[in-house]
């Protein structure tokens, strides 16, 4: 008899016994490491009405599907799990003394570009802080990061760190036209800094100040770059430095400062990171404070929270192990 | 130290072949082999792979290689300037300068048939491998435009009646010339681009920075 080939969407996948093994073990870790730090884990649900979703920015990584209930209600899948707990800290937790602590292992849905072989669905692990202001609640939650993907065993990773208010600061600072600003943040989340370039240079901004713009977002590195730019993104660079020095040695040992990090999530207002591994040719997750998010679901609390992707980060331990990818320098 | 630092760079066969292989040169790699061998593809020695331009960002983008270079009409064409959509996924660090081209809107010449069919019909045909860059021009000058993709020479497509229009890139303009079409607006010029992975971008800073000032250098 001929086989019957049913297909299923791009960007999904059925796992079998022996890759939910592999997976299983990574998330079984990542919880105890969640559990122990008191982040307690929560589940919701995949659908939520659109209209709660939508209070929050999401920017580039909103929703992308939806239906309708037996209601005519317009339902969406989630697309992080950041959105849904700020709504659960607002709903359920209403008068809670924080800071409240969650965690998850959840599945959210991401629209893809078509033939890119990118996820529509995506296994995320991640916690929530809330009501932890920063720098306290951005130190320890880059310490849960780092003993995460400790604990799975990932050895060369590095954290990326910036500022989401950096740019729109540094463009304030040196006079850029209110209405120049937002397709500059356009280019620079594009990474595109020939396009930057180029409508700089359309701008009437001194020689100096036009330099800044292009130069400042491609500085990253140790410590020292946070030194250099100190006197032009004061603010940032002080933020930066506050959190930097409440981390424990080995995890400040995985910091890279990164001026130009701007993150596709539209909700972050301050300090934003990003995980990478020379085993994987694109970031294994990321996250950042979202002190205006939980304010718009009615509970006014800064909040910092993570999310990994679970299938990310199993590719990168298989890539670790077999010694592909770049060697650290 | 090696010129590329350890660098892997995916390199352009086709045009953009013999002025990257220069530039390369220029930079103080061994260049001989990769002018001697044009069916050899990986020489990992000197950390150059090469491939077709639109395969470039691919390869930077899955890390395979650290750096590339390509041509920004691939860049457009993989990653549409759409308000909204996200790039394609690696940084555009530097204008090289070289392989300057521009994306054209042609038609044949006397009355743009084109600008006829949009009047007459609502809608005009066009062709042209770059099927993102022409709907988005369309779309962001407001008109009604039936994109037709096609693989091979565009320049047949409006010859034989299919379309009123096409979208191409055309250095010189000597091939639209020899089919009797003439450029009816500038979309967009084109030159070659240096593209990085973003992962390489933060662990290796170092290489790819100092890559950067010897090439504004050179």
């Amino acid at each position: 008899m001929a086989t019957m080939i049913h297909p299923i969407p791009s960007g999904t996948r059925d796992v079998l016994p022996d890759e939910t093994r592999e997976v299983r073990a990574i998330t079984d870790a990542l919880r105890r490491v969640f559990e122990s730090a008191r982040f307690g884990e929560v589940y919701t649900p995949a659908l939520e009405y659109e209209s709660v979703l939508a209070r929050a920015d999401m920017a580039e990584a909103a929703p992308a599907y939806r239906v309708f209930d037996e209601a005519g209600a317009t339902l969406v899948l989630r697309s992080d799990m950041t959105v849904p707990i700020a709504r659960v800290v607002a709903t359920r937790y209403p008068t809670a003394e924080p800071p409240l602590r969650f965690c998850y292992l959840a599945h959210c849905y991401r629209g893809v570009p078509p033939q890119r072989a990118q996820p529509r669905e995506l296994l995320q692990a991640g916690v929530e802080l809330v009501g932890a202001p920063a720098p306290g609640g951005t130190a320890e939650v880059l310490a849960v990061l780092c003993a995460a993907l400790d604990a799975v065993g990932l050895a060369a990773y590095r954290i990326g760190l910036g500022d989401a208010s950096l740019y729109p600061s540094l463009m304030r600072g040196l006079g850029v036209p209110r209405e120049a600003r937002s397709s500059l943040l356009v280019a620079l989340a594009r990474r595109d800094f020939v396009g930057l370039g180029e409508q700089l240079a359309a701008l009437e901004l001194s020689p100096e100040s036009r330099a800044l713009l292009l130069e400042v977002p491609q500085r990253r590195g140790a410590p020292d770059v946070l030194e250099a730019s100190a006197p032009v993104v004061a603010d940032a660079a002080a933020n930066m430095r506050a959190v930097y020095e409440l981390l424990p040695a080995e995890v400040a040992a995985r910091v890279i400062f990164d001026l130009g990090l701007v993150r596709s999530i539209g909700y972050y207002t301050g300090a934003v990171f990003e995980v990478y591994d020379p085993a994987l040719g694109s970031p294994i997750g990321g996250g950042g404070r979202y002190d205006d998010l939980l304010g718009r679901y009615g509970r006014d609390l800064p909040a910092v929270g993570f999310a990994l992707g679970v299938e990310r980060l199993h590719v990168a331990l298989f890539g670790e192990e077999r010694g592909t990818g770049a060697s650290l320098p | 130290m090696t010129p590329l630092d350890g660098l892997t760079i995916a390199v352009p066969r086709g045009a953009l072949f013999d002025p990257t292989v220069r530039l390369l040169a220029d930079l103080g790699l061994d260049t001989s082999e990769l002018r001697a061998n044009d069916r050899k593809l990986l020489f990992e020695e000197i950390g150059v792979i090469t491939m077709r331009p639109s395969d470039v960002p691919t390869y930077v983008q899955s890390g395979a290689a650290d750096i590339g270079i390509t041509g920004k009409d691939v860049l457009l064409e993989q990653a549409s300037g759409r308000p909204g959509e996200r790039g394609g996924g690696v940084y555009e660090l530097l204008d090289l300068d070289y392989g300057a081209c521009t994306m054209v809107l042609a038609s044949k010449r006397g009355p743009d048939p084109a600008r006829e069919a949009l009047r007459r019909l609502g809608v005009m045909r066009v062709a042209t491998k770059y099927p993102r860059i022409a709907a988005t021009h369309f779309e962001q000058t407001g008109r009604q435009a039936e994109i037709v993709e096609v693989k091979g020479s565009v320049e047949l497509a409006p010859l034989t009646g299919m379309v009123e229009a096409i979208v191409d890139l055309t250095a010189t303009g000597t091939t639209l010339r020899e089919h009797d079409l003439v450029v009816r607006e500038e979309i967009v010029r084109c030159t070659a681009r240096l593209i990085a992975n973003p992962v390489a971008h933060k662990l290796r800073a170092g290489a790819i920075d100092g890559l950067l000032e010897r090439l504004r250098a050179v």
